[in-house]
């Protein structure tokens, strides 16, 4: 704390000797050596908060480099927000279940109170989303995207067992829906590649040095995600038939508009529409002899096939 | 972070936090940063004895607090918090734009002017490499029993509501006291007592109908809490049930979507294993959505009843001519 102020209140560079001269506490260092080893310790935890500590001569006739803050760069600029912009940030900041980014989301707000903007907790009428980050690869992807370093990682394709080793150059990761994805240049493929964190086994590695990896100006990270989402198909009418009171995952998004018998079991006719033909086909099946498929004939076709793979199984 | 990797920062933050709110009374200012009123005062102390090096006792930052509140008089020249880091700056202006489209969360137009705004003071235009997308779809029938719940929440009102039970395929008639409203991949939930099953539950909020507020008052016990999300949706229970699979390839997606046990890989890229389930009713209804594409091995009552409903339903097809 008082090396901070010291090197804030300096407009000229303090060598280390100065520094241990008139910052309280370095004076007690029982040696040389002592004092140098809590100094690097300092100077490094300085850095890894983010202080921009400068290193340089004052003058050509300096022997050693000194150090100095340059208060430009170390304060945080002007901010002043409204009530519902506060609100904003305080949902923000709940948005993450992460230990990655819940602690730095915290940092920003600490920051932004002791800039004097007022943030409480939000009223508790809003939606709440959470976003969580549960995959082992995700900490090293995030600080290898942070780090601009490329990765090799084994990825297993969901159509098989075999895990294939993959290098990458990240560009990001995304999260969709509650999925992570780490978006960037496969180096094996030459070209763009997105994996998803779940299926990355084991650890990841990192290859060649920080600083190699550079993501071309302009991508759209997310779309090249949510591209890989199936868009959503316009809804088609179904008619169904549904046994007296049975199915009511079924009845419930549909109407009913008659009776009927079949097989000698009482049931409803019900319309309801389907947005999508092939999932349809397998929700309607899971209902088995409760509920059948009046029209489109090719989805009746599609569940009977279905219903007589399981009917006909081998014992 | 350890906790002497903690303090630095706060320590930092106090002093332009105390010069912003003179006489801030100080139970506030340490709810503001997390910590005790004790930790609070001990930093204080700590900050009482920092200063411009080698000047006299006045260049010492001044504070002056009594038994509730706190002011900082003289500040040796630390006016304004440090900026934010990469890390932090990233954390929160990614959060901010996935709230933007999400329906029901906050104005879009005051999250865009907040975002206008931190991006300006942290100077950073474009945080690097991560990127949200909530991907919230929603019907107009749950954006009206969204409203409904958010109304309730507001005013803090039980619901009256009929649920839709996706394991028993089953609609229930609830009275439930509401606790908070989420969004977690991508669909809905509100958090609830529910006075039926006198516990927390979660309710997706496409399977609510016929939501009512009710004029008495939302009042969860004392003992409810929030449920932890953080090992996921399905929660191993001890009295769940096992069945052994054989997953063909084109049901692959189940061992990677459901909890499953002892996974082994057969030729042909298919995959057996065990697979944990509550209910009856989800894993029959599951087992026969998935046609061919999965066989039962264990137990074999199980894979006997999926035979005979498909048989039946095959039957009944089959009468319609």
């Amino acid at each position: 704390m008082n090396l901070v102020l010291c090197l804030l209140s300096t407009r000229q560079y303090l060598s280390a000797e100065r520094i241990r001269g008139i910052v309280p506490g370095y004076a007690d260092a029982p040696s040389d050596e002592a004092f140098f080893r809590t100094f690097e310790r300092d100077k490094t935890e300085l850095r890894e908060l983010g202080i921009p500590l400068e290193v340089g001569r004052n003058s050509m006739f300096d022997t050693v480099d000194g150090y100095r803050i340059a208060r430009r760069d170390y304060e945080l600029g002007e901010i002043d927000l409204e009530p519902d912009e506060a609100a904003a940030v305080a949902l923000a900041v709940r948005l993450w279940d992460s230990p990655e980014l819940t602690g730095a989301a915290h940092g920003a707000l600490l920051k932004l109170r002791a800039a004097g903007v007022d943030v409480h907790q939000s009223p508790h009428a809003i939606v709440e989303p959470k976003v969580r980050t549960t995959e082992p690869a995700f900490a090293p992807l995030l600080a290898a995207v942070e780090a601009s370093q490329a990765v090799t990682f084994d990825y297993r394709r969901p159509s098989g067992p075999e895990a294939r080793t993959r290098t990458l150059e990240p560009w990001g990761v995304v999260s969709w829906r509650g999925r992570w994805y780490v978006v960037g240049q496969d180096r094996d493929r030459g070209a763009p590649r997105c994996f998803r964190l779940s299926r990355i086994v084991g650890d990841v590695g990192k290859v060649g040095k920080p600083g190699q990896v550079r993501r071309p100006d302009g991508v759209n990270l997310m779309a090249f995600v949510a591209s890989f989402d199936s868009e959503q198909r316009p809804g088609q009418p179904v008619r169904l038939w549904v046994a007296e009171g049975r199915a009511a995952g079924v009845r419930r998004r549909a109407t009913v508009v008659g009776a009927q018998e079949i097989d000698g079991a009482k049931g409803d006719v019900v319309e309801l529409d389907l947005a999508y033909p092939d999932s349809a086909a397998k929700w309607l099946a899971g209902y088995g002899p409760d509920v059948v498929v009046l029209a489109p004939d090719v989805l009746r076709k599609a569940v009977r096939e279905r219903l007589l793979a399981v009917a006909e199984e081998a014992r | 972070m350890t906790a002497a990797q903690d303090r630095l920062p706060r320590l930092l933050a106090l002093v332009p936090y105390f010069i912003a709110r003179p006489g801030i009374r100080i139970d506030e200012a340490a709810a503001d940063f997390g910590v005790t009123v004790k930790q609070l005062r001990k930093d204080l102390e700590l900050l009482w004895m920092c200063g411009l090096p080698g000047y006299g006792p006045g260049d010492l930052i001044d504070i002056s607090f009594d038994e509730d509140t706190v002011t900082v008089t003289f500040d040796a020249g630390m006016r304004r918090p440090l900026r934010l880091t990469g890390a932090e700056a990233t954390a929160l202006l990614v959060a901010l734009r996935a709230l933007v489209d999400t329906p029901g969360v906050a104005d879009a137009d005051a999250i865009r002017r907040a975002l206008a705004k931190i991006e300006a003071a942290a100077g950073q235009a474009e945080p690097a490499g991560v990127a949200v997308g909530l991907g919230v779809r929603e019907g107009a029938a749950t954006a009206e029993v969204r409203e409904t719940v958010q109304s309730a929440l507001r005013d803090k009102r039980a619901l009256r509501m009929s649920y839709y039970t996706a394991a028993k395929d089953e609609v229930t008639q609830r009275v439930v006291d509401p606790m908070r409203a989420m969004i977690v991949e991508g669909r809905g939930y509100l958090e609830a007592w529910c006075r039926r099953a006198e516990a927390v539950r979660l309710f997706r909020l496409d399977r609510i109908d016929d939501v009512t507020v009710l004029d008495e008052p939302s009042v969860p016990p004392p003992h409810a809490r929030p449920t932890d999300l953080t090992g996921g949706f399905f929660q191993p229970e001890p009295n769940q049930r096992t069945a052994r699979l054989v997953l063909e390839q084109d049901a692959r997606w189940v061992s990677e979507y459901y909890p499953v046990d002892d996974v082994e890989e057969l030729p042909g890229n298919r995959q057996r294993v065990v697979m944990r389930y509550a209910d009856e009713s989800w894993m029959t209804r599951m087992l026969l959505g998935l046609g061919g594409d999965v066989r039962v091995e264990e137990p074999e009552a199980l894979a006997a009843a999926l035979r005979a409903r498909a048989a039946d339903a095959v039957r009944r097809i089959d009468s319609l001519g």
